[in-house]
């Protein structure tokens, strides 16, 4: 599935907080948004995802544009996790899976859910309430969450965000075996450079609202003359750089 | 409009009432209370004042109903806030479900919470005061109706100041029916109300169904037309619930408050 944002704005009163950004992800690939905190990652994501209305701009799902008309063919296509939001913690995880993937229509449940359990390791914590879990296992749930409807477009807002080491790496790990099996297109937005590094086709970098650069991880560490794509970073975001 | 997703956020509710004996309790116990307190303060009016003999059933009828009122709102405002409490909002905006899905599942779940509050409650008065509300007989049906869907019209002005505003409107979420209660006359006929309160009060349902309640107990008389005015009148402010919450959520977009919203 391919995601095309353009020309897109959003103002809250006199705050331009996202400011006429145009990219493409083209389908089966990861594109990484990246920029600092406050940088509009969040509000764009959110337009991306039907939550907040553009002041003005389109954004086009394999060439549909995204309006309140299609709203909800087109988000039974897609899916989000964020460690900054949560299932319901009084229900089990099995409870949760459940209800979300009726809510996302899915055909065969149980199957489907059984699916989800084994490839992420749910089972030995699936009757637990999601609310008792780690921070780890609420992250496993959270992925098997939005991956329940087997969505052609998935975004991932730091995916991988307090986790330790290990379970980083089996997160990023599943990504990236889980695109190989099935047709994805992921936006995600992280702070962790080698994950980003690791999972992205293409980045495009935010900066006051705007894209500041954009372009795979070699071109943009071989532009800006850095060794790594953390350098490169800090040196966007602490300089008064402007795209071209 | 699709059952199964209509189901799906029902179930996500039901669950969460399944799972936990102290939340039943808690759904139990303030009905019952009001019962009790009701029931002892009507008993001591009845034995020492001479205004008529059903004092007991009179009031005891009407706090039921009253809070049928109380428990469908609540109940309501409760499901809507769970989910801002559990930081789950954005998960549900997400899916693929419909407002008016979500309306209508918050709607249905919402008489399983009222009911596991006031059956015990209402069935509670019969033994302990002599008290059945089940003596309104046929009309008992419609004024439940009515109330329910008033309640719920509550409900959903309530959680569109949630979807337009944020937690911060939680306080409303409590302070709303006790706004009301006096100008619905539950406990007293609309006579006692000044002339021009009067008007404002015969604006709402509340006032329709509870004279009609002290109409059947006391004088034995049903006068459906009174019902059908209070459905109407009820189905009114529905409509326009729906209408506000729809605002709401339009403008909750325009904000940016669906994304994010927690605790």
């Amino acid at each position: 599935m391919k995601l095309k944002v353009q020309n897109l704005v959003k103002k809250f009163n006199s705050i331009i907080a996202v400011n006429d950004i145009s990219f493409e992800i083209e389908k089966n690939s990861t594109l990484g948004l990246l920029g600092p905190n406050g940088c509009g990652k969040t509000t764009s994501i959110g337009m991306m995802l039907g939550l907040i209305t553009p002041t003005s701009g389109k954004i086009y799902i394999d060439n549909t544009c995204f309006e309140s008309k299609n709203r909800i063919e087109l988000l039974s296509l897609m899916n989000f996790a964020s460690p900054y939001i949560e299932l319901p913690k009084k229900l089990t995880v099995k409870q949760n899976l459940e209800v979300y993937a009726r809510l996302y229509g899915v055909v065969e449940i149980n199957k489907r859910v059984d699916e989800m359990v084994e490839d992420l390791n749910i089972k030995s914590f699936l009757h637990k309430k999601t609310g008792e879990l780690s921070s780890g296992q609420k992250n496993r749930v959270s992925l098997a969450k939005s991956l329940i409807n087997k969505p052609k477009l998935l975004f991932l807002d730091e995916p991988t965000a307090s986790l330790d080491p290990d379970v980083g790496d089996f997160v990023r790990e599943y990504i990236e075996e889980y695109k190989k099996n099935n047709e994805l297109t992921i936006l995600l937005a992280s702070h962790n450079m080698k994950e980003v590094e690791r999972l992205c086709n293409k980045i495009v970098m935010m900066k006051n609202g705007k894209i500041v650069d954009s372009g795979t991880c070699d071109q943009l560490i071989k532009k800006h003359g850095r060794q790594n794509l953390e350098d490169t970073f800090l040196k966007i975001a602490r300089s008064n750089y402007e795209y071209k | 409009m699709n059952i199964n997703k209509i189901f799906a956020l029902s179930l996500r509710h039901l669950y969460l009432i399944k799972g936990s004996f102290p939340r039943i309790l808690d759904l139990i116990y303030w009905p019952t209370i009001q019962i009790f307190l009701w029931g002892f303060i009507s008993k001591f009016f009845t034995l020492n004042s001479s205004y008529f003999e059903n004092t007991v059933g009179i009031i005891l009828s009407a706090a039921i109903l009253y809070d049928f009122l109380f428990r469908s709102s609540i109940s309501y405002n409760m499901m809507f806030l769970e989910e801002i409490w559990s930081r789950n909002f954005t998960n549900l905006f997400i899916a693929p479900i419909k407002i008016s899905e979500i309306i209508a599942a918050l709607t249905f779940t919402a008489i399983f919470r009222t009911l596991i509050g006031l059956v015990p409650a209402a069935l509670l008065a019969i033994p302990l005061f002599g008290v059945s509300i089940f003596k309104i007989g046929i009309p008992l049906i419609f004024l439940l109706i009515t109330l329910y869907i008033f309640g719920v019209t509550l409900g959903l002005l309530v959680t569109s100041g949630l979807v337009r505003f944020g937690p911060s409107f939680e306080n409303i979420a409590w302070a709303s029916l006790f706004f009301l209660a006096p100008l619905g006359c539950i406990y007293y006929p609309i006579e006692i109300l000044p002339d021009w309160l009067q008007i404002i009060a015969k604006l709402l349902p509340l006032v329709h169904i509870f004279e009609e309640m002290r109409n059947v107990l006391i004088h034995d008389i049903i006068n459906y037309y009174q019902i059908l005015k209070a459905i109407i009148i009820s189905f009114i402010y529905f409509v326009f619930g729906i209408i506000v919450f729809y605002l709401s959520y339009e403008g909750a977009k325009n904000r940016g408050t669906l994304i994010n919203m927690g605790e």
